[in-house]
C-alpha cells in the first residue's frame, strides 16, 4: 500500500487533491483508493492535512496513516517543528517553494522536491490556490497514476471551465517536475 | 453484472441508497459528521431527482416525531442522526418501535458528551440498544449504502414491523472516500416491493397514533415486540441471500467470520476497526499464529447462535467495545459474555476499551491484543476489562 499526506491550509484545496488522486487511481487506475481529511471542525486558513492510500488490492486498514510514503506540501511554512513524524525514512517530499536547498538540507532524511506552484497557478488560474499544481507535481514524481488518469479525474470531479484551467497546471507542473529529473538524472 | 462505481464518502453513499429506496418522507437535523447526508438527500429532493418530501424539522425530536406519524399512514420514512442528536430523539425511539412503525435512520457513531467531542465512537447508538431498534453496524462506504436498500425490506418485512438503525462510525466511514457501486434504480425497485402496513391509518380507517395500555395488556404488546426482533433474524438472513443473489454482495448476515475455521484466539468488533483487525489476522497468519476476527454486524437481535457457535470452537475471545458502560464493562462484552456464559466450556475473555472519541485503533495495538489473549489463555490470566493505549496510570 502506498500512503500519500497532503499539507494545505483550509480553503487551498488539499483535500480536494487528496480525492483527485484517490479518484485517478481507482475510478480511472483499476486499483483501490482512500481519501480522507485529517478528521474534525473545518477552518479556512488554519493547517490541514489531508490523506490518500493507494493498493491494488481492497483496502481494509482503517487506522490513521502513519508511515507516509509520499508528503505533499502546498504552504511551506507548514514545515514546522515535527514535520517529520509519521513519514517513512527515504520517503519523497514536495514542496511548494522557491528555495528547495532550505528544505533539502533540513530534511537530509528525505527525497526532497520544489516547484513554485504558487507562480504557476497565479500565471493559468489567476488565483493562489496550489492544490493541482502539487498534484501534477506529485504524479510526475511518483508514477502513482498516469498523467490520462490524473487529468480524467479533474474531468471527473470539476466543471468544463475549471477543469480545462487545472488540466493545463497539472500537466504544466507534470512537465517541470519531469525537466528537472533529466536535468538531475 | 453492469456496474457505476463512484468515488464518494460513506455519508454521500448513505444518501445514494436512501434515494433508491423511493422514502416518500425524509425528515432530519444535520449533525456532524451525519451533515453531508441530509444535506444530500435536501439538494435531491430540491432538484427533483428523489419524488419525497424533504421536512426540515427544528430538532432531532420533531424528526422522529415527523416519520413516526408519516409511517403510520403508510409513507415509507427516513431520518438520520449521531450522538447529542440521537440521544434528543430518544423518547421517540421507543415510541417508533412500541408503535411498530418501520423508521429507517442512518446513525453516524459519535461520543457523547462531556467533554464535548464531535469525533467517532460507538456511545451514542450502545447505549440505546433496549430502545427496539433493530442495529446494524457496517464496515465500509458500500456496505452503508447496501443496508439502506436491506433496512427498508428487513424493517418493513410483516413479521418484524419494526424500526432499523444503520450505524457507521463517523468521520473514519461518513469523511471517508471511497470507491462504491450504485445499484440500478431497476434492480432496486425490484428487490425493494412497495411498503405496505397492516397498521396504516387513514380517513377510511381512522386509527388511535398515541394509544395506551393498562397494566393487563401492556405485556402483551412487550412480548410481540420481542418475539418481532426474534423473527427479524430469519427475515434479515432472507433477505441478505436475496440481496447477494440480486446485487452479487453478501455480508454473512448476522455476523461475519473472518479466518475463524481453525482459529484458537479470536477478536470481537464492531464496524469499521473490523477492517484493520483483518490486515493483522493475516499478518499474523502468515507468521503460523491461529487467530481470527467475528465481524459483529447486528447488536439487536443479537447473534447469540453464532457467538455460541464460534465460542465452542476457540480458546480465547477478545472484544473490542467503542464504549463503556461506567461501573461494569463495554456493552458489546457484556452481550458476548452472556451468549458464552450459556454454553458447557470455558474459554478465556478479554474486554478491551479503545477508540473512544476518535482515538485510533492501530494495527500494532490489535496484535498486542491478540498476543495478550495467547498469553491469558497460557498462563490462566484473571479476565478484566482493558482501556487499551491510556495514557494515565491504570489502577489495575
Amino acid at each position: 500500500m502506498q500512503e500519500i499526506r497532503w499539507h494545505g491550509r483550509g480553503g487551498q484545496g488539499g483535500f480536494t487533491a487528496s480525492r483527485l488522486l484517490g479518484i485517478a487511481a481507482s475510478v480511472h487506475g483499476g486499483k483501490h483508493a482512500l481519501a480522507f481529511p485529517s478528521f474534525g471542525p473545518e477552518r479556512r486558513g488554519a493547517p490541514v492535512l489531508a490523506f490518500t492510500k493507494i493498493d491494488d488490492t481492497k483496502i481494509h486498514d482503517r487506522s490513521e496513516v502513519q508511515n507516509s510514503d509520499y508528503v505533499v506540501v502546498m504552504d511551506e511554512t507548514l514545515i514546522a517543528p515535527g514535520f517529520e513524524k509519521g513519514i517513512r525514512p527515504g520517503a519523497c517530499i514536495l514542496v511548494n517553494t522557491e528555495k528547495v536547498e532550505v528544505y533539502q538540507k533540513a530534511l537530509p532524511a528525505f527525497k526532497v522536491i520544489g516547484i513554485d506552484a504558487s507562480t504557476l497557478a497565479m500565471e493559468i488560474l489567476g488565483r493562489p490556490i496550489t492544490n493541482t499544481a502539487m498534484y501534477g507535481a506529485l504524479v510526475a514524481a511518483s508514477g502513482l497514476v498516469s498523467l490520462e488518469a490524473a487529468v480524467a479525474s479533474i474531468r471527473t470531479e470539476m466543471k468544463p471551465k475549471l477543469a480545462d484551467l487545472n488540466v493545463k497546471i497539472v500537466e504544466r507542473s507534470f512537465e517541470i517536475i519531469n525537466e528537472q529529473s533529466t536535468v538531475e538524472g | 453484472m453492469k456496474t457505476n462505481k463512484i468515488f464518494i464518502s460513506g455519508d454521500e453513499a448513505v444518501a445514494q441508497g436512501v434515494k433508491l429506496c423511493r422514502p416518500h418522507v425524509i425528515a432530519a437535523y444535520p449533525i456532524t459528521p451525519q451533515t453531508i447526508t441530509v444535506e444530500r438527500l435536501s439538494e435531491m429532493v430540491e432538484a427533483g431527482e428523489m419524488d419525497g418530501i424533504y421536512m426540515h424539522v427544528e430538532s432531532e425530536h420533531s424528526a422522529i416525531s415527523a416519520t413516526m406519524g408519516a409511517s403510520a399512514v403508510g409513507a415509507r420514512t427516513f431520518t438520520a442522526s449521531s450522538s447529542q442528536g440521537l440521544l434528543y430523539m430518544a423518547e421517540g425511539l421507543h415510541y417508533c418501535s412500541g408503535g411498530r412503525w418501520p423508521v429507517v435512520m442512518m446513525n453516524a457513531n459519535r461520543s457523547v458528551a462531556l467533554p464535548w467531542s464531535i469525533y467517532g465512537d460507538q456511545r451514542d447508538s450502545l447505549s440505546l440498544l433496549d430502545c427496539g431498534w433493530i442495529q446494524v453496524y457496517v464496515e465500509d462506504a458500500q456496505e452503508a449504502l447496501d443496508m439502506m436498500i436491506q433496512a427498508y425490506k428487513i424493517a418493513e418485512h410483516k413479521d418484524v414491523l419494526t424500526p432499523m438503525m444503520v450505524n457507521l462510525d463517523g468521520f473514519i466511514l461518513t469523511h471517508t472516500y471511497e470507491l462504491v457501486d450504485i445499484p440500478e434504480q431497476k434492480m432496486v425497485d425490484e428487490f425493494l416491493p412497495v411498503f405496505e402496513t397492516p397498521n396504516k391509518m387513514s380517513f377510511e380507517e381512522p386509527k388511535n397514533l398515541g394509544f395506551s395500555s393498562k397494566p393487563d395488556d401492556n405485556t402483551e404488546f412487550k412480548y410481540q415486540q420481542n418475539e418481532a426482533m426474534f423473527k427479524a433474524i430469519d427475515v434479515i438472513r432472507d433477505v441478505d441471500q436475496e440481496f447477494a443473489e440480486k446485487f452479487g454482495r453478501k455480508y454473512y448476515d448476522m455476523v461475519e467470520e473472518y479466518r475463524c475455521d481453525d482459529a484458537e484466539v479470536v477478536l470481537v468488533a464492531l464496524g469499521s476497526v473490523c477492517g484493520t483487525i483483518r490486515v493483522v489476522v493475516d499478518k499474523m497468519r502468515a507468521a503460523g499464529k491461529k487467530v481470527g476476527l467475528l465481524k459483529i454486524r447486528y447488536m439487536r437481535p443479537f447473534p447469540e447462535t453464532e457467538v455460541k457457535d464460534l465460542a465452542r470452537r476457540v480458546h480465547a475471545i477478545g472484544v473490542i467495545d467503542k464504549d463503556i458502560s461506567f461501573g461494569y464493562e463495554g456493552t458489546v462484552y457484556t452481550n458476548v459474555n452472556s451468549a458464552i456464559s450459556k454454553i458447557d466450556k470455558y474459554v478465556y475473555k478479554s474486554n478491551f476499551v479503545g477508540g473512544l472519541g476518535g482515538r485510533d485503533i492501530t494495527k500494532e495495538e490489535i496484535e498486542e491484543m491478540f498476543e495478550k489473549l495467547f498469553f491469558g489463555v497460557k498462563n490462566k490470566s484473571e479476565e478484566k476489562v482493558e482501556f487499551f493505549s491510556l495514557n494515565v496510570e491504570s489502577n489495575d
